[in-house]
């Protein structure tokens, strides 16, 4: 294996001149894509959560259904019945739909249970003294109990954001026009791994400032043991 | 609701593709217990790496754990895949596969690992090197089986993970479960196969999913 083989397969300057364009543009969708489901997976997870605290017997029971059926299915596969098994039934939707859909329910579920342990995780006194002020019940929730509960669940929410994210790249499974669309579609057009270079370094300068800054949320808002 | 049941669960096509969606799922465990026991150890070094504290050395630790973390396993697959053949290392797919699996997740064990070890009191160590145990020992006696109980819920929540990763596999054509149930789906129009594989990926990670929280609420009940 010599060293200029390396290079030319690998970091090949005139293919990475000519497919950067397309990794670019994947890498846009890939951005928009994370942040959807960042946006959308956090407040229904974070519903979830405060539905769930109303401790109504039926509703509880479905919603710890949801996040452990969720939890427990790969993300491929729900991206796949969305986008291959539900046009059978007469509901299609874009393969973007699908994905954003399908991580959205994903990151729902594990938000859901980092948020409810971050509530009950709030000592019950901080309720009841609430509460005996005079606050409502949703008053307590949103003045009082939230606030302390989502600082407690900083760290495990950024690690799940970050995987979650991560997630996107499955979306190239059901052709979104994502950075490993266009790096595979790229290297096998070329016949030159380079784009799926350009495709790994384009989401290392995504991923790592997120890493990064999650070490730091971890340190900063680490659980109190 | 009878379209519904012929299209999503149908017992003809149930039937005609169990044993092949069963073969499937035996790829899909078989890669698993090929990676999960692989990923563990290699985490487990990884952290012991780390608890040595040479400066230049936990760097690299970090930074090997961080560039796996940032890096989508999708993507690493890919590349392993795509650009294994150019420098001329033709492993077959079973290997190639299991390797970008672990690469991705000895640094998520990795990272478990050395949160864990890090977060026992220093003291702990102390004393038990002054009773005259060597360095291996306290890492074997004292530290190890503390940090493992309390990490058990990440661990068994990291392993369920890696369980559900092995789908990535079917993007390259390896013979698992979601590989088997696209197949059959292709050959038979019918959504039927890839419900049935939903339905054991459940089975089998359901009940990891439920003792992880379990665990999990357990510790927050007694903090």
């Amino acid at each position: 294996m010599d060293l200029h083989r390396l290079v030319y397969s690998f970091f090949n300057g005139e293919i990475a001149a000519h497919y950067w364009p397309d990794i670019a543009r994947g890498f846009g969708v890939t951005t928009l894509l994370g942040l959807a489901v960042i946006a959308t997976g956090l407040a229904a997870g974070l519903a979830l959560a405060v539905a769930r605290s109303f401790h109504l017997r039926a509703a509880s029971l479905l919603i710890v259904i949801y996040a452990d059926a969720l939890r427990a299915l790969p993300p491929l596969v729900v991206i796949i019945v969305l986008f291959f098994a539900f046009p059978y039934i007469g509901v299609s939707m874009s393969a973007f739909t699908a994905t954003w859909l399908a991580l959205s329910m994903v990151l729902a579920a594990f938000a859901e249970e980092i948020f409810w342990a971050g509530i009950l995780a709030v000592p019950r006194g901080q309720t009841e003294a609430a509460r005996s002020t005079g606050l409502s019940r949703l008053q307590t929730l949103v003045h009082v109990v939230l606030p302390q509960a989502v600082r407690i669940t900083l760290p495990p929410l950024t690690n799940r954001m970050i995987a979650i994210t991560k997630g996107t790249a499955l979306g190239s499974v059901v052709a979104v026009h994502e950075i490993i669309y266009y790096a595979s579609s790229g290297a096998s057009e070329a016949g030159n791994p380079t784009p799926l270079t350009l495709g790994a370094f384009a989401y290392l300068v995504l991923f790592i400032p997120v890493v990064a800054v999650s070490r730091w949320v971890e340190t900063r808002f680490a659980w109190k043991r | 609701m009878d379209q519904i049941l012929q299209v999503f669960l149908n017992p003809a096509i149930v039937e005609r593709f169990w044993p092949f969606l069963l073969r499937g799922f035996g790829m899909t465990v078989l890669l698993s217990a090929a990676v999960v026991p692989l990923g563990v150890a290699s985490g487990l070094g990884v952290a012991l790496l780390y608890s040595l504290h040479r400066r230049g050395l936990n760097w690299l630790v970090i930074a090997y754990v961080d560039f796996f973390r940032a890096f989508p396993p999708l993507v690493l697959l890919l590349f392993l895949y795509g650009g294994l053949p150019f420098l001329g290392l033709d492993l077959p797919l079973f290997a190639t596969v299991a390797l970008a699996f672990l690469l991705n997740n000895s640094a998520y064990y990795g990272e478990i690992f050395r949160a864990g070890i890090e977060s026992l009191p220093p003291g702990q160590a102390e004393a038990a090197r002054s009773t005259g145990l060597t360095r291996w020992q306290t890492l074997r006696w004292v530290i190890l089986p503390q940090a493992v109980r309390n990490l058990l819920p990440d661990l068994i929540s990291n392993t369920v993970e890696v369980v559900k990763l092995t789908t990535l596999a079917s993007v390259v054509g390896f013979s698992e479960l979601l590989n088997n149930a696209r197949n059959a789906q292709a050959l038979t129009y019918n959504a039927t196969p890839v419900v049935a594989a939903a339905v054991l990926y459940l089975a089998l990670l359901w009940p990891l999913v439920r003792l992880v929280s379990r665990l999990e609420h357990r510790s927050i009940a007694v903090r």
